[in-house]
């Protein structure tokens, strides 16, 4: 087949769109419109790579502080979400072997995910509305450097979000508990207690142990699923006492910043940030690793009623480990510091740690396993969890706290390795995995690509985080710039590694336009033929 | 007390041992599990030594810093401690405003740095001068933001605001404002 061929009908011309119901579109659309979302972050993390290096005149510097706060946003929301919305809106009904509570919903879902990215990645665009993702009191409310329109429509964006994300939620609680039409009436109490793990709970404490009546994966994304809903109910009060300030500024009235206490603000924020960053990302990706581990291997999960008593764990962990981002506020009180932010949050790397294990004994069980492109991701994910993960717990110490927080050691070795490194290959394997089952049988257009994207990803990944690490082991701070070039080693090595994360899903998103063709491609957003609620074709 | 880039060596040196360690162990991990030969179920023994020994690295972690790092413990009890030297410094409009007399302090003496913010949050770092950070604590409006530090080493230090205020914070910089001192020789 020609080069244009392939191009317009993809590999072979297997993929064809009027051969998938309305669940596999649905997935489908999720992941697409993610990766374009993806796409927007890593151009935004290379021209922010770039402007550490030398401030390019493209840019001025409010420009760059304005996509410094889109960024991660547009990353978690735009991009994770939608992709881990669409797999998990698959993923649940097909485990709990009775269809999605609503296609519709799932389907306003990703409207009010993508328009909300896109207003808010607009309104920073344009009026360059910079208080970055921490907000810290009065900082966001603060009109002296920031446009009140532009600030509106971004906090209006947010809250698409996660009126977005509610209606996931929703979904996913409902799918898990409801009984389909004209089926046996299904026990929907018992469901909800397996799914957060009180029915485990109570399992530790019982004589005779009752059955878990819905699989370990499913018990994960409810877990994390529940973080989710508290973090976007925080998120949504947020905003609203933001608004409150940005419409009064704009009816001519001056709001007292001071009427919010900044620490308690701090905190505030912090416990509900850490219900995605300490919380559900946790669990989503452990519950992600045991399915994959499972699929990949057809066996059992080694230790599983362990793996189930560890994502409890890590839902209360993520309930009370906030204190670490606090460690340098000295107001903060030391007890706080002291539980919070080193004890509880050093729980992670046993909840992590044990999860790490299980998933490798269950893949090690089933050896000699083929090298396939889910499990090579899986390792990646694995790998960069492992070098994340104490990193992080190095910072929310007491000591070293105070010559590493806010330098580029946080976001670098620990932030971006997670994201970029466990996360996001974590997030790849699983759409290798899904691709065949979601397209009927596509192939895809080259394995050479898909090999390039491994080590692209998985060396630039980890060398941008090393080269971050290093710079701010000797002191650059990071959400700054240094105008005189201090740091410029550091910095072109890591823009280096950038570009090879770039080169990396280029060869991706080459790779998949290729495989589905364009026409393919369109015809996803296209109304599917076959109707129902079945995951897959007849 | 030992100068921070001490601790920072340290550190960089562990987790660069780490790091190689556990590429390595995944390296071999995914040369072992596609090699030939037969599926074996790990002991739980080895589960649960494992669990063991991330308890044990978890927690120890914190008691060793808390007893190997000085400013640990100095600045969890600086209540206790009686200051040689105090400087009060203020912030507002993403401007430093410093004692009039200049920040001179003698080598060992245990010095309080209370800064207020008047406005926005901000951060407040002594960095030395080859960009190194010497320490830093966050600067929130509204509440007392002390830090009591021992210096053991003469140099002259910068000041720079270590957290982000808006655009205009990346020049709050007061540079070579803090000198210390050895009054038994000279200040290198």
């Amino acid at each position: 087949m020609s080069f244009i061929k392939t191009l317009i009908n993809g590999e072979e011309g297997l993929f064809k769109g009027d051969t998938l119901t309305q669940m596999q579109k649905l997935a489908l659309r999720f992941v697409v419109v993610g990766l374009v979302f993806y796409a927007i972050v890593v151009v935004e993390g290379m021209i922010m790579r770039v402007f550490e290096v030398q401030a390019i005149s493209l840019f001025s510097q409010e420009q760059f502080f304005a996509i410094m706060t889109a960024h991660p946003l547009v990353g978690i929301f735009g991009s994770t979400y939608l992709i881990v919305f669409g797999a998990f809106l698959f993923l649940v009904p097909f485990l709990m072997k009775k269809p999605l509570w609503s296609i519709k919903m799932a389907n306003w879902t990703l409207v009010f995910v993508t328009v909300g990215t896109f207003t808010f990645w607009l309104a920073g665009f344009l009026t360059h509305y910079a208080p970055l993702y921490t907000l810290y009191w009065p900082l966001p409310a603060d009109f002296n450097q920031f446009s009140v329109w532009g600030g509106t429509f971004f906090i209006l964006g947010i809250a698409l979000v996660m009126v977005g994300t509610a209606l996931f939620i929703f979904n996913t609680f409902k799918t898990i508990m409801y009984t389909p039409e004209g089926w046996e009436k299904q026990p929907a109490g018992a469901l909800f207690a397996s799914a957060i793990g009180i029915s485990g709970f109570k399992n530790l404490f019982r004589k005779e142990k009752k059955d878990h009546l819905v699989s370990l994966p499913v018990a994960a994304i409810a877990r994390g699923t529940v973080d989710m809903a508290f973090n976007t109910a925080i998120i949504l009060f947020t905003g609203v006492l933001i608004l409150i300030y940005m419409l009064g500024s704009l009816m001519g009235f001056d709001l007292k910043t001071t009427a919010i206490d900044a620490l308690l603000y701090k905190n505030w924020f912090w416990w509900g940030l850490d219900l995605i960053a300490d919380g559900l990302v946790l669990i989503f990706v452990a519950g992600t690793w045991y399915l994959l581990a499972t699929l990949i291997t057809g066996k059992k999960l080694f230790m599983e009623n362990i793996a189930r008593t560890a994502l409890l764990v890590e839902l209360v962990v993520s309930w009370t480990v906030w204190s670490h981002h606090l460690l340098s506020d000295q107001a903060q009180p030391g007890i706080l510091k002291v539980l919070s932010g080193e004890m509880v949050t050093a729980l992670e790397l046993i909840t992590q740690g044990l999860a790490f294990f299980i998933t490798l004994a269950t893949l090690w069980s089933a050896r000699p396993l083929k090298m396939t492109n889910p499990l090579k991701f899986l390792l990646g994910g694995l790998l960069g969890f492992a070098l994340a993960v104490p990193a992080g717990i190095m910072q929310a110490d007491v000591g070293l706290n105070r010559i590493l927080h806010n330098t580029q050691w946080v976001i670098g070795p620990h932030v971006h390795v997670a994201v970029l490194v466990g996360l996001t290959m974590t997030l790849y394997s699983a759409i290798y995995f899904l691709f065949p089952i979601l397209t009927n049988g596509a192939k895809w257009y080259s394995e050479k690509l898909v090999k390039i994207h491994f080590w692209c990803h998985l060396i630039g990944g980890i060398g941008m985080g090393a080269f971050m690490g290093m710079a701010g082991l000797n002191g650059m701070l990071r959400r700054s710039l240094y105008l005189n070039g201090e740091f410029n080693t550091y910095m072109v090595l890591a823009a280096l590694s950038g570009t090879l994360l770039l080169i990396g899903f280029l060869a991706f998103f080459f790779n998949i336009v290729m495989s589905v063709g364009v026409k393919g491609a369109i015809d996803i957003f296209l109304p599917a033929k076959i109707k129902g609620k079945n995951l897959l074709p007849e | 007390m030992v100068d921070s880039n001490v601790v920072i060596y340290g550190q960089t040196l562990a987790y660069t041992f780490y790091c190689i360690i556990i590429i390595l162990v995944m390296a071999w991990f995914a040369y072992m599990v596609t090699k030939s030969g037969e599926g074996t179920f790990v002991k739980p023994k080895i589960f649960y030594t494992f669990v063991g020994f991330l308890t044990v690295l978890g927690v120890s972690l914190h008691i060793i810093t808390y007893n190997t790092i000085p400013w640990a413990e100095l600045d969890l009890n600086r209540a206790n401690y009686t200051p040689d030297k105090t400087f009060v410094i203020t912030v507002q409009d993403h401007k430093f405003t410093l004692p009039t007399d200049k920040m001179i302090v003698n080598v060992n003496d245990k010095v309080l740095f209370d800064v207020q913010s008047k406005d926005l949050t901000y951060g407040f770092g002594l960095f030395r001068n080859d960009n190194s950070m010497m320490f830093q604590m966050q600067v929130v409006p509204g509440h007392r933001n002390d830090i009591l530090w021992q210096f053991t080493k003469p140099g002259i230090y910068t000041i720079r605001s270590t957290e982000y205020s808006g655009p205009k914070g990346v020049f709050m910089i007061e540079k070579d404002v803090v000198e210390v001192v050895d009054p038994n020789g000279a200040a290198k």
